[in-house]
């Protein structure tokens, strides 16, 4: 038995695609049978990942999720900043200028104030809840973003893990509110062509939320909506480290 | 060509990421000031910038797309290494910090329409 763990911790980054793999491939599962595709599989996925991080806390009382399970140690690997950064930023991929200008100075309006607004009812709902700190602050604020900008922008202030944490479970809350709410709201905000999905995606930002929720509402939107959502996340990652949070040191 | 677009990749990335180290250096504070958005911004410039010149390959482009393929993954596996035993006292406050952001953007919606351009 010994010998195994010993394998599996030592080629830990191949054993974490693995059990990665099989945790997604279970949510799409749950995600098709039980809720008809209503809330996506990743939506679920990443729920999954927080339920198994938390139980494997339970067990180990550690700090590093299933990352401190025997034979798991790669899910540090997998999980980490690097990874992480690298593929966010590759997302940046086929967006275009060009096409984010053609909805005007709308559209870049949307993208800031989706991201200042989001910031800031997070750090309002923190601050009265009795968190004090700075960084604290600016990561929760910048997990009311989406959950990766809360954990890029905690990672790099130095935020503890368990504020990571809920900045991810506040982004994930996001996504799959704005899942399941936007085909229920869409005939209510008048979302129903490019430019209105284009302005959507920049106040919501939360890209797989937005193109689940707007698939679900006309598939024709989808690639507007995702590209200022794109945009959203660069955004967020650009201005919640540096000079949302520099605000905030300032206020407090 | 595959890897040439890897390696375009890996490049944005660390010129944005010590891009934004430096800038923090540069402010006083032991942070990374916008790393990743530097870097998402170098790769949209390149990548526009290569395609007018036509140097923009199209299996470069498959080079990064494992990678933005492989990001709802990684985040799969960077939730499930976090201290969410210690943040679970404190669901009240992701809940309310993903539910209200939503109501409070939708609100500006109708406002935003009617500023955008019409076909």
């Amino acid at each position: 038995m010994e010998y195994i763990i010993t394998f599996l911790d030592k080629n830990g980054l191949v054993f974490a695609f693995l059990v990665t793999g099989v945790i997604m491939y279970f949510s799409e599962w749950i995600s098709k049978t039980f809720t008809r595709n209503k809330i996506p599989g990743s939506a679920i996925s990443i729920f999954m990942g927080l339920v198994l991080a938390y139980f494997a806390g339970l067990e180990t009382l550690g700090k590093k999720g299933i990352a401190d399970l025997p034979g798991f140690s790669g899910f540090e690997l997998m999980g980490g900043p690097m990874f992480r950064d690298f593929a966010i930023v590759s997302t940046a991929m086929g967006a275009s200028f060009a096409i984010i200008k053609k909805t005007g100075p709308v559209g870049i309006l949307s993208l800031f104030l989706g991201v200042i607004i989001s910031f800031l009812s997070g750090v309002i709902i923190a601050y009265a809840l009795g968190i004090t700190d700075a960084e604290s602050l600016t990561t929760i604020g910048a997990g009311a973003c989406t959950f990766v900008v809360g954990p890029v922008t905690g990672t790099a202030l130095g935020a503890s893990s368990d504020i990571i944490a809920i900045s991810i479970a506040a982004g994930v809350v996001k996504s799959i509110l704005v899942t399941i709410g936007t085909p229920l709201i869409a005939p209510y905000i008048g979302l129903k062509t490019p430019q209105s999905a284009m302005i959507f995606g920049g106040l919501m930002g939360t890209t797989s939320g937005t193109a689940a929720g707007l698939a679900a509402t006309d598939p024709k939107l989808v690639p507007y909506g995702a590209m200022t959502a794109t945009f959203y996340t660069g955004l967020g990652c650009l201005l919640c480290p540096s000079v949302l949070y520099f605000i905030m040191r300032a206020i407090l | 060509m595959l890897l040439r677009g890897v390696a375009l990749l890996a490049a944005c990335f660390v010129a944005g990421q010590i891009l934004g180290e430096t800038l923090g250096r540069f402010l006083g504070i032991q942070a990374n000031v916008g790393g990743v958005g530097f870097a998402m911004l170098f790769l949209i410039l390149s990548q526009n910038e290569l395609e007018k010149r036509g140097l923009f390959h199209l299996e470069m482009g498959e080079g990064v797309h494992f990678w933005s393929k492989m990001y709802i993954p990684i985040i799969v596996a960077m939730s499930s290494v976090q201290n969410v035993r210690v943040a679970f006292s404190n669901g009240v406050l992701a809940l309310l910090a993903g539910i209200i952001p939503v109501i409070a953007c939708l609100a500006l919606m109708p406002l935003l329409s009617k500023l955008a351009p019409k076909d």
